[in-house]
């Protein structure tokens, strides 16, 4: 019998999985350890991972690395987008801490949940292979099925876990399906195999189900990132999922799916952009369209939001797909990159002021709670006006770097009309983010609220308003960054 | 290409053929002297109580989840097993690291509890 090929394994390339699946199964043991009534610890101890995953990225920047036969890799590419997870991720749990014991829902898998979840994230960035890709995007949509549904029994939180469970195992069944399809014309699952396969020309008949596979997969991604047409699932489940789970959501499933499917169009892809190119661009004009005019109507907050998410997504698929085009390789990921750390930063911002409007039992997201905001809570008042000219794309925030760095990509890409769009869009957008700090400056109380502004959500808030400030006004080490992350994946 | 799929429709068509032919032929050639016994629905020759609708408790469905859990993980162990010689000390860790993960999930739902019946 021949010997056991063992490969040889760098455990570098995934030690921050490593670090972050390790401290999942650590928090699941302190939380049996842990009494009632006191997981704050728990969280702790997750941040304290999640920080430590951070820290532990720093020596590979720079040193691109692949293992497991290539189907995991740690590039610059990777590294950035970890450690956005990571920062999201952090901020997330920072805002959970007292709101958890607050709702009554204070259970200590929240935070192994979110760890797992985060690792699935970790898993899309990094992974180079379909089957790798597939397995972090399952792992991330099972988690939060489960966190979505976590204010159970309220039964907003049940309807928004059904629905996503539902929407994501039919997406699910798409993405598989181009997968087997993919697979099936090229005989690879490997990103950089199929690059090869196509460089090397497809049989005519290959050339069709190489075509139907990879419009599935964008599809089984386009749930995932809310892009139109598949966003109807956004506002419902943000809505009624805890108010820290939908932040983590609207930054955690969209980057990653984001993540992933950038890696698969341009490498595996690139030599397609002719075909895929304008079908996605005009996927992201309405994408930005239907987001961004949806929410004009909206008076309920978080639901404002939900749209708002799915108009940015539209800015952010702007960027990947002009990294198609080769006289935008470059700008389109960098673009990408910025516009995710900012939004990200700015998003979880505005959910963290939602979480310290809203009380035990009622939920204060209607316009009206935000009237005067600034009387009574100057701190709160503040970080969401940032966050609110960030969203909007207003100078000096992280949000307008990001909108001017997408919109130069389209331009450079040829796609000048859909920087129009985005651009028009986005002074539609401006109306209902300016028309929140109307109310929350220009109007006095209408109904008696006392935020709750604890110490951890203060950092929070604080952290995510910093970040879109001082992002704003020296974008230099934040623009350094991405521009070092774009090499690796230039082919 | 296809063409290589042929037989395994005749094989199709055959059984199909098989079954209908069996029930139709045993209809109109049988002698039909039914009885009130002979119509009850079939128990393993027992008189039956009830409706089958019952209900059960829901925590079977807990511990037979439980159970196809650690069933198929545990089958895991068998390929493990035919060849742990030439795997030498790097799958020992393996099995070793793949083991702990399932201690953990084991003492995980032992301590909340769903082990236990009421």
């Amino acid at each position: 019998m021949p010997d056991i090929q063992i490969p040889s394994i760098d455990l570098g390339v995934s030690l921050q999985l490593l670090i972050i699946f390790g401290g999942a199964m650590v928090l699941l043991l302190a939380d049996l350890f842990s009494g009632e009534g006191n997981k704050r610890i728990v969280g702790y101890i997750a941040l304290l991972f999640v920080v430590g995953a951070a820290a532990a990225g720093v020596p590979y920047w720079d040193a691109p690395r692949s293992t497991f036969n290539g189907m995991l890799v740690l590039d610059n590419f990777a590294l950035t987008l970890n450690w956005i997870f990571l920062l999201s991720t952090a901020i997330t749990i920072l805002i959970s801490l007292e709101y958890l014991p607050r709702q009554g829902i204070e259970r200590g898998e929240y935070y192994a949940l979110l760890l797992f979840a985060l690792g699935g994230m970790m898993l899309l960035a990094q992974g180079t292979d379909l089957i790798v890709l597939f397995l972090g995007l399952e792992l991330l949509s099972i988690t939060l099925y489960v966190l979505a549904g976590f204010a159970y029994p309220r039964l907003s939180s049940e309807e928004a876990a059904m629905k996503y469970l539902l929407i994501g195992a039919f997406a699910a069944g798409f993405l598989v399906f181009g997968i087997a399809l993919l697979y099936g014309a090229t005989g690879t699952s490997s990103l950089a195999g199929i690059a090869n396969k196509l460089g090397s020309g497809l049989a005519a008949d290959d050339v069709a189900f190489m075509l139907a596979g990879a419009a599935l997969v964008i599809i089984g991604f386009g749930y995932k990132i809310s892009m139109a047409p598949f966003h109807m699932w956004t506002p419902d489940v943000y809505e009624g999922s805890p108010t820290p789970v939908a932040a983590f959501m609207s930054v955690g499933t969209k980057g990653a799916g984001f993540a992933a499917l950038a890696r698969l169009l341009l490498v595996a892809l690139g030599s397609q952009y002719a075909t895929w190119g304008l079908i996605l661009a005009i996927l992201a004009a309405v994408t930005m369209v239907i987001g961004n005019v949806s929410a004009v109507a909206q008076t309920n907050v978080k639901r404002m939001l939900a749209y708002s998410s799915i108009g940015h997504a539209g800015y952010i698929l702007m960027g990947v797909l002009s990294a198609g085009s080769p006289a935008a390789a470059n700008r389109g990921i960098e673009g990408f990159l910025f516009y995710l750390l900012a939004y990200s930063l700015t998003n979880l911002g505005a959910f963290a002021v939602l979480i310290a409007l809203e009380q035990r039992g009622e939920a204060a997201w209607s316009l009206d709670d935000f009237a005067g905001l600034w009387h009574r809570q100057p701190f709160l008042a503040i970080a969401m006006a940032l966050c609110m000219f960030s969203l909007a794309g207003v100078p000096p925030t992280a949000g307008f770097w990001g909108k001017f760095y997408v919109f130069t990509a389209a331009w450079e890409a040829g796609l000048q009309w859909l920087a129009v769009v985005g651009v028009i869009t986005s002074a539609i957008a401006a109306f209902f983010y300016l028309r929140i700090i109307v109310q929350m400056f220009m109007r006095d109380p209408v109904r008696e609220i006392s935020p709750s502004l604890d110490r951890n959500l203060m950092i929070g808030v604080g952290l995510a308003a910093l970040g879109v400030i001082v992002f704003g006004i020296s974008p230099t080490p934040v623009i350094d960054l991405v521009q070092g992350s774009v090499l690796a994946l230039s082919r | 290409m296809l063409s290589d799929y042929l037989p395994i429709l005749v094989i199709f068509l055959v059984a199909l053929f098989i079954a209908v032919f069996v029930i139709v032929a045993s209809g109109v050639l049988g002698p039909q002297r039914p009885t009130k016994r002979k119509l009850m629905p079939y128990e393993s020759g027992m008189e039956p109580i009830g409706s089958a609708q019952r209900r059960f408790p829901i925590k079977f469905n807990l511990v037979a989840m439980i159970f196809i859990l650690f069933d198929i993980e545990v089958i895991f162990f068998f390929p493990y097993a035919l060849v742990y010689k030439r795997l030498g000390v790097f799958g020992l860790i393996e099995i070793g690291l793949f083991m702990l993960i399932l201690l953990l999930g084991f003492i995980y739902i032992w301590k909340k509890g769903a082990l236990e019946w009421d």
